[in-house]
């Protein structure tokens, strides 16, 4: 039988998809919304609070999952919509999705590796 | 007695647009679009981050800035509707068995909400919110 990638980019977009119903809509009330609209001190955001958090590993740990899997979900479900929006080079949409996707995973590491 | 073959036209790239159920299934695909978007602001962030306080806090001024602000809103109201449409298919995407009868759909979804919440909550209270 054919070997096929699909259930890695599957079980990424599942799991992605899960990670990203459950975290991030809080997520983006806390960094991006919540200090705008008074609710919450901008110290809360301080630097010396959040670098403790991303220099320790289990947060390190945590904040990557933040990033890394809502991504893949995201790269995964543009592949799929863009053949919905009429676009057909299914190969070149996968180059461009996963490879942004690989793109912004390396660059989580290396930030979160550099703090 | 011959016939021409009925074709329907359908056209590849604004079908969605005809009917509202279509309307919603484009708009659940397209929250990829903003949870994307997102995550490279985090993305920046971070490298900010890394970068030293100075960056970071020039950072955090630029996420209170209106156009910022308005990134953000949008994002929600699409991370939540691609929230609520991710639950209320789960007992479609991992249905339980339970013996000879199923769990009903309503217990699985509904689990799913009160872990949302119980996962909001305690990270709103691990920030400080």
């Amino acid at each position: 039988m054919a070997r096929s990638h699909k259930p890695i980019v599957w079980s990424l977009f599942a799991a992605g998809g899960t990670f990203a119903a459950f975290i991030t809509p809080v997520m983006i009330f806390v960094t991006g919304l919540a200090v705008a609209f008074g609710l919450m001190p901008i110290e809360a955001l301080a630097y010396e609070r959040v670098l403790a958090v991303v220099q320790n590993p289990i947060g390190k740990a945590i904040v990557f999952l933040i990033v890394f899997l809502p991504v893949w979900h995201a790269a995964h479900r543009l592949r799929i919509t863009a053949h919905d929006f009429g676009i057909r080079a299914d190969t070149l949409v996968a180059i461009l999705c996963y490879g942004l996707a690989a793109v912004a995973t390396f660059a989580t590491v290396y930030a979160l590796f550099s703090v | 007695m011959s016939r021409k073959p009925y074709i329907r036209s359908v056209s590849t790239t604004s079908w969605w647009l005809v009917q509202p159920r279509y309307i919603r299934y484009m708009a659940r695909e397209v929250s990829c679009v903003l949870i994307g978007a997102y995550s490279a602001v985090v993305i920046i962030g971070l490298l900010r981050l890394s970068e030293g306080a100075p960056a970071w806090n020039a950072f955090l001024e630029c996420l209170q800035k209106p156009t910022s602000v308005a990134f953000h809103l949008l994002a929600l109201a699409f991370a939540l509707y691609h929230t609520t449409t991710w639950f209320n298919v789960t007992p479609k995407a991992m249905p339980i068995q339970l013996g000879e009868t199923q769990l009903p759909g309503g217990i699985i979804i509904g689990a799913h909400y009160a872990g949302w919440l119980v996962v909001s909550v305690v990270i709103l209270f691990l920030v400080g919110v």
